[in-house]
């Protein structure tokens, strides 16, 4: 019988001690929604759990508008929901933290798994890439700063190394007129995996109605999640109309690899990849636009 | 509820709470997994990863050494079965095939196919021997669709299998051709003025259940077995596993625990014979439960199809022909529900001239089993838009045309005989009258659809007794598993019968040393057939509290009668009349206890149409299906307990639009089931549809006493072909392939769209 021993570190120094020492035989266990999954599935068998929900640094949400957001890896989707600053100044980011699963589902999962499972149709990728989330990581070496969009390598696979730990989420605090969205397409209306996810963060200048800053996330339409940069770029400087954002669904979907499986072919993804930008981008602006009320 | 009166009935048609349903909602009510017993081994099954392969070699030594491990057992553990359809119980069945389903005998069949069987301490251990065995596998090309096999030239997959027409020496992969014929349909379709000919694809879809199946085996050192199991019918798990492990029926004892869902797919037997025969081996009681990947890689499903259906019909809408070919895949082993298919697809309608061919083909995919009106909802797919658009060609309402042309008393049926009294005329007004049909349907990309469906319903055997105990309170002990408000409906007829409140009747299902043989919970039998045997053992309590009337009163029986719940002399002379409450303590001195006993093999089953009306609205960039509206109109003979009637359309209805819009097994081209969990099997949540809205139609099934008609199948069987019919009134495109995803549709409208602007720009 294959045993596992649990561990409960209660500091990031003594998580990562045990993460080093264990190498590839350690799995961090944030809320265990994917991780319980493949250990009864046996897609992972590793000899040690190191339960990170015990270290502070890992748990909390701290935000002002001079310092913008750090978000803890393990802080449960639902706290986020129940999070007045999210919901205000990130109510993309909250709106992905809250598509996933059910409501028992969201007190368990966390961003920072959702974002190690290296799953390219994690929810909040997406929305993560689209505010420019830089990932906190804490390793025997010392630590370093991933931005988000470079996280993942492939799927199952990202940039940590044995004994290294993603800590905390740090985000820049939204500036006046931005705001961000995240829309996924399932073919169910709850309870399912995205068949395509885009987010998207819009900085508009009211004075002409213009787009200061872009940021373009997909999900589900590669083997990692993308940063659509042409698109973003596309919409810089200009007056948000239906030929600009057209001309960034069409480079939305060109920044997109999909493949056929099970949830949608390729040529599917493609569509609905256009369909979902134009649509989260009238989102996004929508809310920039009425910044102000918040 | 004592007082109140429905039709002359004074319990039957009111709603009273379920007898289990307290067990039910504090989690106290034992399902299969919820047992467990002293010294109790766990059971687990490895299961080949190929869809087709010969089996050349299994090792088990390195798995047995494995400390913890006491038993493991493969196909060569079971007794050789003769490859012939035999009587099984009350049915005929190749147990050959069934035994090799349940561990593969020199092939593997499908992905999931079971191999081998381990018993242990613990089902970690069993989980850790599993990896230990090491099976030597021939793969060999899989064959996964009707198309690919019957191609000539294509694997076989049974070196046995043969048909009639193709004789005796040709290897085949089809398992039987069925043909119903009436009239000429050349002849017929010259009188057509339309005739519109398409050809369907439905993929396969599971039943879904929630409880997964379960079996706890327990062997004793005097060649007796007892099962505690999860099932639709424990006398068909009695007989199966008895068959299938070589011993007699009799030394079997079936306790049925409380089923968590079946829809046909808990009919036959996996893992029963499994784990007696490791208690055998191990003197151990022994428990198997199957994880969601097992229950869809290995269990039920219910065959994709290819129909191709064609009909023709005058300009004033009557159908004058009509052909199909229907190809079922059956799975691994022959038996799909094809013949049902067939037999159903133009039962609604008269039609003069109709030729249908039915094919039987394996496939390598799980043995299919039998699901809620097994291979009418595929047919009735095809069947029912091709109607649809014969209506638009005619410029009739779509429930007119069906109403024109619509099956009712005397018409003949497929297979000959004619119909008796049925209702489907009635459904369909009941919708056409209905607010539903009649409200009007606005906004863009939104339209609505109807459809009709037919299921024949069976009979068959049930047993029932009834005990009248001391304090008048009433025991009904039948031998049909609680699947929907069994013991309700069961209770409330003989509560109606003798005259005694409702909760002073206490329903109990009994194993199989305990009631008289009684066939499976299937074919909407057993309100029908086991209602029967209930009311005919009431009234054999009725009799015998004559008699004990007739003592009190110094009269004969005959002088005695018994009306609203009270006995009286013909003649009152002074004696006061009783109830059965006033009558049961004194039985003991009119010549002790009373139990009513009743057997039946019911005749003269009523069957059951139903006609659906669905409100959609598509949106036309995601190809994504809302269903905005439904309503099911049923003729269910009587209602018994009208909820759980409801509760029967509005399920069969649920399962029929998750069939429609996202459920199908997805094979890669591997032949390997990747969607082997409810993520991506997608049945519809309650966020996916609406309040189901329920019309109960009610014309008694004649012969039966309280005329029921079985309720629990036909609602599966309009939807999909109701989703079509609203979609196309929708956005305009004919859908002939199931489910109707979100790709799938997309790539429908986008084709249209396409073919639009082609034809603007030829215009141009």
């Amino acid at each position: 019988m294959h045993a596992i021993t649990y561990e409960t570190p209660k500091s990031l120094d003594e998580a990562v001690k045990l993460l080093a020492a264990h190498g590839e035989k350690a799995r961090p266990l944030s809320g265990g929604t994917d991780l319980l999954i493949q250990l009864r599935a046996g897609t992972r068998r590793p000899d040690f759990v190191v339960d990170i929900k015990r270290i502070p640094e890992l748990t909390r949400i701290s935000f002002s508008l001079q310092h913008g957001l750090r978000l803890g890896a393990a802080v449960p989707c639902i706290e986020i929901h129940e999070n007045g600053d999210m919901r205000k100044y990130y109510p993309g980011l909250t709106e992905a933290a809250h598509l996933i699963g059910s409501l028992q589902i969201q007190s368990r999962a966390s961003v920072g798994g959702n974002l190690c499972n290296g799953s390219p149709a994690a929810d909040t990728t997406p929305a993560l890439i689209a505010l420019g989330a830089q990932a906190r990581v804490v390793g025997p070496k010392g630590e370093r700063m991933v931005p988000v969009e470079g996280f993942c390598l492939a799927p199952g696979r990202t940039v940590l190394q044995p004994g290294e730990l993603l800590v905390e989420f740090q985000i820049p605090a939204p500036e006046r007129h931005c705001a961000d969205a995240y829309l996924r397409f399932i073919p169910r209306n709850e309870m399912d995996i995205a068949v395509v996810g885009v987010g998207a963060a819009l900085t508009l200048d009211m004075s002409d109605d213009r787009v200061v800053e872009a940021r373009i996330g997909l999900g589900a339409v590669g083997p990692t999640p993308i940063f659509a940069a042409e698109a973003s770029k596309s919409l810089i400087g200009k007056t948000l109309d239906a030929a600009a954002i057209d001309n960034a669904a069409r480079l939305a979907i060109a920044a997109s690899s999909p493949i056929d499986d099970m949830r949608g072919t390729a040529e599917y993804r493609r569509h609905v990849v256009g369909v979902l930008t134009r649509r989260v981008l009238a989102k996004a602006a929508e809310r920039a636009r009425q910044s102000d009320q918040r | 509820m004592a007082a109140s009166t429905t039709n002359g009935f004074r319990v039957i048609g009111t709603r009273p709470i379920r007898h289990d349903g307290v067990d039910k909602v504090t989690g106290r009510a034992k399902y299969g997994a919820d047992y467990a017993f002293p010294g109790m081994l766990h059971g687990k099954v490895l299961r080949s990863p190929h869809p087709h392969a010969n089996i050349k070699s299994i090792k088990v030594d390195k798995a047995l050494a494995l400390p913890g491990v006491k038993a493991i057992v493969t196909s060569a553990d079971l007794p050789q079965m003769p490859d012939k359809m035999e009587a099984a119980g009350e049915q005929a069945i190749n147990l050959n095939h069934l035994s090799a389903n349940i561990l593969a005998r020199g092939k593997a069949l499908y992905d999931g196919h079971a191999i081998a069987a381990v018993a242990a301490t613990s089902p970690h251990i069993a989980d850790e021997a599993l990896r230990l065995i090491e099976v030597e596998y021939e793969p060999l090309p899989p064959v996964m669709t009707v198309e690919d096999a019957l191609k000539p030239g294509a694997p076989i997959l049974l070196p046995s299998l043969r048909n009639k027409e193709e004789g005796p020496d040709k290897e085949t992969n089809v398992a039987a051709h069925l043909q119903f014929k009436r009239g000429d349909v050349a002849e017929g379709f010259k009188q057509a003025d339309y005739v519109i000919e398409r050809e369907f694809k439905t993929a396969m879809v599971h039943q879904g259940y929630i409880e997964p199946h379960n079996a706890i085996g327990i062997y004793n050192a005097d060649g007796h077995a007892t099962i505690y199991c999860s099932t639709q019918g424990s006398f068909v798990v009695r007989a199966l596993s008895a068959a299938v492990l070589g011993l007699s029926e009799g030394k079997i004892k079936v306790v049925p625990a409380e089923i968590g869902g079946g829809f046909g797919g808990k009919t036959t037997v996996y893992l029963e014979p499994l784990s007696v025969l490791l208690s055998q081996k191990t003197g151990h009681p022994v428990k198997m439960t199957m994880t969601r990947a097992e229950v869809l890689r290995a269990t039920g499903p219910t065959s994709g199809s290819t129909i191709r259906c064609k009909m023709g019909a005058t300009r004033d809408g009557k159908i004058v022909a009509a052909q199909c070919w229907l190809a079922y895949e059956a799975g691994g082993f022959p038996g799909s529900p094809v013949g049902a298919g067939a037999m159903t697809i133009l039962a609604p309608y008269n039609i003069p001239n109709i030729l249908v061919d039915a094919y039987d083909v394996v496939v390598n995919r799980p043995k299919t089993a039998a699901y809620r009106a097994p291979g009418a909802s595929n047919a009735a797919m095809a069947s029912e838009t091709v109607l649809d658009e014969i209506a638009e060609k005619c410029g009739l309402d779509p429930l007119d045309i069906r109403i024109l042309n619509g099956s009712h008393d005397g018409t003949p049926q497929t297979v000959g005989p004619p119909f008796k009294r049925i209702g489907f005329i009635e459904t369909l007004e009941a919708i056409k009258n209905g607010e539903h049909y009649k409200s009007k349907l606005t906004g863009a990309n939104r339209g609505r659809g109807v459809a009709s469906g037919f299921w024949f319903n069976v009979g068959l055997q049930s047993s029932a007794t009834v005990n009248i105990h001391t304090d008048g309170t009433v025991s009904v002990v039948i031998g049909s598993v609680d699947i929907g408000g069994t013991r309700a409906a069961q209770a409330m007829i003989a509560a109606e019968v003798l005259g005694v409140d409702i909760n002073d009747v206490r329903p109990t299902i009994a194993d199989t040393d305990s009631i008289g043989h009684t066939d499976v919970t299937g074919g909407s039998r057993t309100c029908f057939a086991t209602g029967w045997a209930v009311y005919e053992a009431a009234q054999d309590c009725i009799r015998q509290l004559k008699e004990r009337a007739a003592k009190l009163w110094e009269k004969k029986p005959e002088e005695v009668v018994f009306q609203n719940g009270v006995f009286s002399p013909t003649q009152a002379n002074g004696v006061k009349p009783m109830s059965l409450k006033e009558m049961a303590p004194r039985l003991a001195r009119t010549g002790g206890p009373i139990v009513g006993r009743a057997t039946v093999n019911a005749r003269g089953v009523g069957p059951a149409f139903a006609t659906v009306c669905v409100d959609v609205e598509v949106d036309p960039d995601t190809g994504k299906t809302q269903i905005l509206r439904a309503t099911i109109a049923q003729d269910v003979g009587k209602a018994i307990h009208p909820s759980y009637v409801e509760g029967q359309m509005q399920g069969g209805m649920a399962q029929g639009i998750g069939w429609a819009l996202n459920e199908e097994y997805f094979y890669d081209d591997r032949g390997i089931l990747r969607n082997t969990g409810l993520l991506d099997y997608r049945m519809p949540t309650c966020l996916d549809l609406p309040a189901l809205e329920t019309l109960i139609v009610e014309v008694p099934t004649p012969g039966h006493p309280l005329g029921v008609r079985g309720v629990g199948e036909v609602s599966i069987v309009p939807p999909p072909a109701a989703v079509a019919n609203a979609i196309y009134h929708a956005v305009g495109v004919r859908m002939t392939e199931l489910p109707m995803s979100p790709p799938r549709l997309l790539k429908a409208i986008l084709k249209k769209r396409a073919a639009g602007e082609t034809q603007a720009a030829a215009a141009d």
